[in-house]
């Protein structure tokens, strides 16, 4: 993950020494301006005062952080105890995030490693066919998937055909839908990292361990699993920080229960009852999250180049 | 040899996973053809959906979303592929220079960022200089988000291209634009057309930032689909589905394949 550009290519070229920076000034433009600088706005705007009409007084506040985390009373004269409401909903967030997680790396590494065991030329099909799903709209795939497990829908209705259940499984408008829709999102981003690393396993130390009377499993566990590690670690951050921050899994098949961040912040914003600093407030503390994320994974990932 | 690759019940795991992945897009492009108005029963084959899209009471609605999208997509990737090509050239040819580490930082912003703060900032933004929210501030987040998707394939193909071919046509007294135009772009072309293409289909594919900042009254077809998805799945979302599913799969073929022919010529 260290980054592709960060290798000096075999050629040591720097044939485009002179021009980088002319070549360069778009890039920086565009993201910088664009991007960056809204990044920044957002940190300064969450600081700012609520107006009615849904826009912002350029006075500084830490009502919407104080909003967040304390309970001042219905008139605001009480003595602050902690807000659980939205702690509540980011920890519902984090624990969908986390399920969706996992039921992506169990599916995802079987699926990873089978792949990365075929015969070389067949491994880019199977690759191919893993990622094409990716690449169809996300809106689609989820009303996609709310349409097949909906409590009348096909799923339901084959089910009920072959005898396995006797009244349609109530699945939409669930926390299990919304660990569905996420982990059908994500998918394809736990197979492929899992794959690269399996891929440049040497197996063997898989023939080693079994000729010293391993069985399968022990050698997966003691052996496989350190080895390919990286890439499962890759691949769970690549499914759960989508996850944390999702907003059309949980919203259309989640219902009004299941409330996540995403939707949380989108409220913030939609017309004149929406709270832009508090919204504002609510996306710095998910990006402030998604970056503890990141950093953990960048040590571990150090620490394992330095093993 | 086969024995220590293989783990029972790994090839029923990989089955299961592309059922999953398969089974929800194969029941909505066969619901599309149901002749039924009820979206529970089947009714026999029929295309009056796909008919009722292009035709019926919400296809001039779809028909403006679609416009807007599919411009959108074309402008936003156009832009962003001339912008991310320039910025991989600098960064593969440009040898060591200060700043590369935060340029290559920089580069992956759109991807680290979740997408929901990326719309949140990106509208702040907008609101804060003023700009009012429609196509142009959907045009503009669409390019920004589409750089770094446009840049990992082209980076990739430039990286595997020696440098001789240029330094040969530079010692023949090619300026260094000639040498790009007439060796290195023909060369790192199939780079440039999957970066183009994944682009298209990442900015075609956008609802949340799109949502933030299109106003009140501007569609594109996720946004579209998504309002009217609100009242129920009806039918003819699913051929509008199907539809947009199948451009989908056509651009990513199409990538796929140019890119493996590019990776066995030179």
């Amino acid at each position: 993950m260290a980054g592709i550009a960060d290798q000096t290519p075999a050629t040591g070229d720097d044939s485009y020494r002179r021009i980088v920076a002319p070549l360069l000034l778009p890039t920086w433009a565009v993201i910088g301006i664009f991007l960056v600088l809204p990044v920044g706005l957002m940190a300064v705007y969450s600081f700012l005062t609520k107006e009615f009409r849904g826009g912002v007084d350029w006075q500084f506040s830490l009502a919407a952080y104080d909003q967040f985390f304390l309970n001042r009373g219905l008139f605001g004269d009480e003595p602050p105890v902690l807000e659980w409401t939205y702690i509540t909903i980011f920890w519902r967030s984090i624990w969908q995030a986390v399920v969706a997680t996992l039921l992506c790396l169990a599916i995802g590494f079987p699926t990873a490693w089978f792949i990365a065991t075929r015969p070389a030329h067949s491994r880019g099909v199977w690759l191919f066919l893993i990622t094409i799903p990716y690449w169809v709209n996300l809106l689609i795939r989820t009303v996609s998937l709310k349409f097949l497990i909906r409590d009348n829908g096909p799923l339901n209705e084959a089910l009920l055909g072959i005898g396995l259940i006797d009244g349609p499984l109530p699945l939409v408008n669930t926390n299990l839908a919304v660990q569905l829709g996420l982990f059908y999102s994500y998918l394809p981003f736990m197979v492929l990292p899992i794959y690269a690393a399996v891929e440049r396993y040497n197996f063997a130390l898989s023939e080693a361990a079994a000729d010293l009377y391993a069985s399968r499993w022990v050698t997966l566990r003691e052996i496989v699993l350190p080895i390919v590690k990286p890439g499962i670690v890759a691949g769970c951050l690549l499914v759960f920080i989508p996850s944390l921050g999702a907003f059309l899994a949980p919203d259309l098949l989640g219902g009004a229960k299941n409330f996540m961040i995403g939707s949380l912040i989108d409220e913030q914003f939609k017309g004149s009852l929406g709270n832009w600093p508090f919204g504002a407030a609510v996306s710095m503390i998910l990006m402030t999250l998604v970056m503890i994320a990141l950093l953990l994974y960048a040590r571990s990932a150090a620490k394992g180049g330095a093993a | 040899m086969r024995g220590v690759r293989h783990y029972p019940g790994f090839l029923a795991i990989t089955v299961l996973c592309l059922v999953v992945l398969y089974a929800p897009l194969l029941v909505i492009m066969a619901y599309s053809f149901n002749g039924s108005t009820s979206i529970t029963s089947w009714g026999g084959f029929s295309l009056r959906w796909y008919a009722d899209v292009f035709t019926g009471p919400e296809s001039a609605r779809f028909g403006q979303a679609a416009w807007n999208s599919l411009t959108i997509a074309v402008i936003a990737a156009s832009l962003s592929t001339m912008i991310a090509t320039a910025a991989a050239v600098a960064m593969v040819r440009g040898g060591a220079f200060r700043g590369k580490r935060a340029t290559f930082a920089l580069i992956n912003v759109p991807l680290m960022v979740p997408e929901i703060v990326t719309a949140v900032a990106t509208l702040i933004f907008f609101a804060m200089i003023g700009l009012t929210t429609g196509y142009l501030t959907v045009l503009i987040a669409h390019v920004t988000f589409c750089i770094p998707f446009a840049y990992l394939p082209i980076a990739a193909r430039l990286q595997g291209i020696e440098g001789h071919y240029e330094q040969a046509a530079r010692d023949l007294y090619a300026s260094r634009w000639q040498a790009f135009r007439l060796i290195l772009l023909p060369l790192l072309a199939p780079g440039v057309v999957s970066g183009l293409l994944l682009a298209f289909i990442i900015s075609l594919d956008d609802f949340i930032i799109t949502n933030f900042v299109k106003g009140a009254g501007m569609e594109t077809l996720p946004t579209a689909i998504f309002g009217s998805v609100k009242q129920g799945i009806k039918p003819n979302i699913m051929a509008i589905s199907t539809l947009m599913l199948a451009v989908s799969v056509l651009f990513v073929t199409l990538s796929y394949l140019i890119n493996r022919k590019g990776r066995r010529s030179p």
